[in-house]
């Protein structure tokens, strides 16, 4: 089975982040950065699938920067076999239209039976790559699954879909773009073995005319939206710490508060 | 003028209220571009919900139905919206934030090739009348304000709980277009199977108005209990850190954070939770926080309007008591 997983280099959860002086980007000095938590759950079923398997190919697929190789070598460290890395100034800056496009493009040109992704970034938050690749694709997509398990003959995957207030069953024909969440299992760490393994393994860099897209397509110039202009969050105002001598005094100022001056309860 | 639309995701025969939200603010961006305000409904046997919709602003109410939208899929709602988009070519199109909003918005952008920008906490237009936005990123550190290209329909979804909702007006009738989609099985891709509800009848806690959460300082499953009878009194949902999660304390539909729910209450109380960056992305944007926590040291006080510093196991059902007095 070709297994192919969309892995995204992030911001690591606990940076600082802060936009730049003209706030129009964000000023990534100093900070570190890791796979996309929801990417690390793809790799971990795809190795999975082709352990129980005991066959297969896990091929990781990344846009972005020079330094998103270190996230993808981490990736081969935990077992996928290779990675195509889509690395060009002309991919930068692209929105998650222009990223799906430019994937699709570079995944078209590969065998693939199952795509896995994560079902969102968590830079940009958007919630979107995987479907709209998908899209590019003419595949069917679910995001957001906890659990899934191929059929027999390998051409069908039952998945659970988190929704609000339950799960849904359903089953998708493959190839799929499937998207990862939270639940579907536990990430391994690469091993020392890993590590070593993986600087072996092929890390094939991709430009934007060896998938046949040109400049305008992608990048900056591709876009469908644009960030105009960063801000910090307003800030909160200080609180207030509730007063008393006993638990009981505090919970009864405490809903006194509420109730007259926040006008909550 | 072009139109401006809301799809009104529904549930149980009922409209999420975060269509009514966005419909409420959409209204000024109607009267400011001066197209009129659509709804779109999708299902079968939805007419029913096109009044409620009318009375929150929407001049036109859209029905699309077909037998094989009964339930909702990615891929027949997709097929649906877009062969309506392509026919009526609005402007805008708005969703709500909630998880199916996100899913068909993501591949409606992709099928139309046009811009969409997603959970969006602020709706406006630029000087040209295109739609433009404020969104958090990175777990809401910092706003971005997104414009579009020229790519029409631009669209958003918009984060439930957080626009003001505007008061409804009965007399209002909308016009109510029926529309047959041409939607065949093959078109939803997927099969669904089943549907298992872990929630019961609890309201989701991207929808609730007041949640009660508990984090590692709950000390195992049946702290949660007095965190329960709160939530009772108070009329709110129980919500959980991702450390009471993971500890197999409570279900993962409970978890409020970057890798679980975001939530936009009214009132967020946090009992036993530190407040850790990964727990205030998921509720950092509630309107009125309460912390209880026996650290004064706890980041989560640097954020709380209300913080009360000790032990929760007294606090908690003693203001449980308290709130019960008041009613
Ligand atoms: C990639 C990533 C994603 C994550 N996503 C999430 C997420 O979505 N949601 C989330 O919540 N976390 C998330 N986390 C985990 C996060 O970093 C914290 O570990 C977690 O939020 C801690 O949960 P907590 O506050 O319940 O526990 P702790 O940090 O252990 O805090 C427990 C608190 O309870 C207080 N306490 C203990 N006993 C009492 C008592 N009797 N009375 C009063 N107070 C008491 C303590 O003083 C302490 O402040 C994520 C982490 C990573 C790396
Ligand atoms: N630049 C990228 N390179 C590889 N995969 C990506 C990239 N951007 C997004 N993805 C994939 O798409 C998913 C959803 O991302 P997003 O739509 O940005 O929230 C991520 O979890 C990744 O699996």
């Amino acid at each position: 089975m070709e297994i192919i997983c969309c892995l995204k280099q992030v911001p690591d959860t606990e940076a600082e982040i802060r936009p730049s002086a003209d706030n129009t980007a964000i000023n990534y000095e100093g900070i570190k950065f890791v796979i996309n938590v929801y990417d690390e759950y793809a790799v971990e079923e795809a190795l999975k699938i082709k352990e129980k398997i005991g066959a297969g190919t896990v091929t990781i697929v990344t846009l972005g920067p020079e330094r998103a190789a270190e996230s993808i070598r981490t990736g081969l460290a935990m077992g996928a076999d290779k990675a195509a890395h889509l690395d060009d100034p002309a991919f930068l800056g692209s929105d998650s239209y222009a990223t799906a496009k430019a994937l699709a493009a570079a995944i078209k040109g590969m065998p693939h039976d199952l795509i896995l992704c994560g079902m969102r970034a968590i830079d940009d938050d958007a919630f979107q790559v995987g479907h709209a690749l998908a899209e590019f694709l003419g595949l069917p997509s679910v995001m957001g699954i906890v659990k899934l398990e191929l059929s027999a003959d390998k051409k069908k995957a039952t998945v659970h879909r988190q929704v609000e207030g339950g799960v849904e069953v359903l089953e998708v024909p493959l190839p799929a773009v499937l998207g990862a969440t939270k639940g579907l299992n536990e990430p391994r760490y690469p091993s020392l073995p890993g590590i070593m393994k993986a600087k072996k393994k092929e890390l094939k860099p991709v430009k934007v005319a060896d998938v046949g897209l040109s400049t305008g397509d992608v990048g900056k110039q591709g876009f469908k939206t644009q960030v105009a202009k960063f801000s910090l969050p307003p800030l909160r105002k200080a609180g207030k710490i509730v007063e008393g001598g006993t638990p009981e005094e505090k919970a009864g100022q405490l809903a006194k508060l509420l109730r007259e001056e926040a006008k909550v309860i | 003028m072009a139109a401006i639309w809301v799809y009104a995701e529904h549930k149980d025969g009922k409209i999420k209220k975060v269509a009514f939200e966005i419909l409420s603010e959409a209204k000024a961006l109607a009267g400011k571009s001066g197209g009129p305000l659509c709804a779109v409904l999708i299902g079968s046997g939805v007419e029913g919900m096109a009044a409620a919709l009318g009375s929150y602003g929407a001049q036109k109410v859209y029905c699309v139905e077909a037998a094989d939208l009964g339930a909702y899929t990615t891929g027949g709602y997709t097929k649906a919206l877009c062969d309506l988009v392509q026919q009526e070519k609005p402007a805008i199109v708005l969703f709500g934030a909630s998880i199916n909003g996100k899913d068909l918005s993501a591949r409606v952008a992709g099928r139309l090739g046009v811009g969409l920008a997603t959970d969006c906490t602020g709706i406006g237009l630029d000087d040209k009348g295109r739609l433009q936005v404020r969104r958090p990123m990175y777990a809401g550190k910092v706003y971005a304000d997104v414009v579009f290209s020229d790519a029409a329909p631009q669209m958003a979804s918009v984060r439930p709980n957080v626009l003001t909702l505007a008061a409804p007006d009965e007399s209002r009738k909308p016009e109510v277009v029926k529309v047959a989609a041409a939607v065949k099985s093959d078109d939803t891709m997927v099969a669904l199977k089943e549907v298992v509800k872990t929630g019961g009848e609890k309201v989701d806690l991207t929808e609730a108005n007041i949640i009660v959460s508990g984090g590692r300082g709950m000390k195992g499953p049946e702290g949660f209990q007095i965190l329960e009878e709160l939530a009772g009194v108070l009329g709110g949902v129980v919500g959980a850190s991702r450390a009471a999660v993971d500890a197999g304390w409570r279900p993962q539909s409970d978890q409020v954070g970057q890798s679980g729910k975001v939530v936009t209450p009214n009132l967020y109380v946090a009992c036993g939770i530190s407040g850790s960056i990964q727990h205030l992305a998921g509720m950092g944007t509630s309107k009125m926080i309460v912390a209880v926590n026996k650290d004064p040291e706890a980041p989560i006080f640097k954020k709380a309007d209300y913080g009360v510093v000790d032990d929760l196991f007294k606090i908690v059902p003693a203001f449980t008591q308290e709130v019960k007095k008041l009613q």
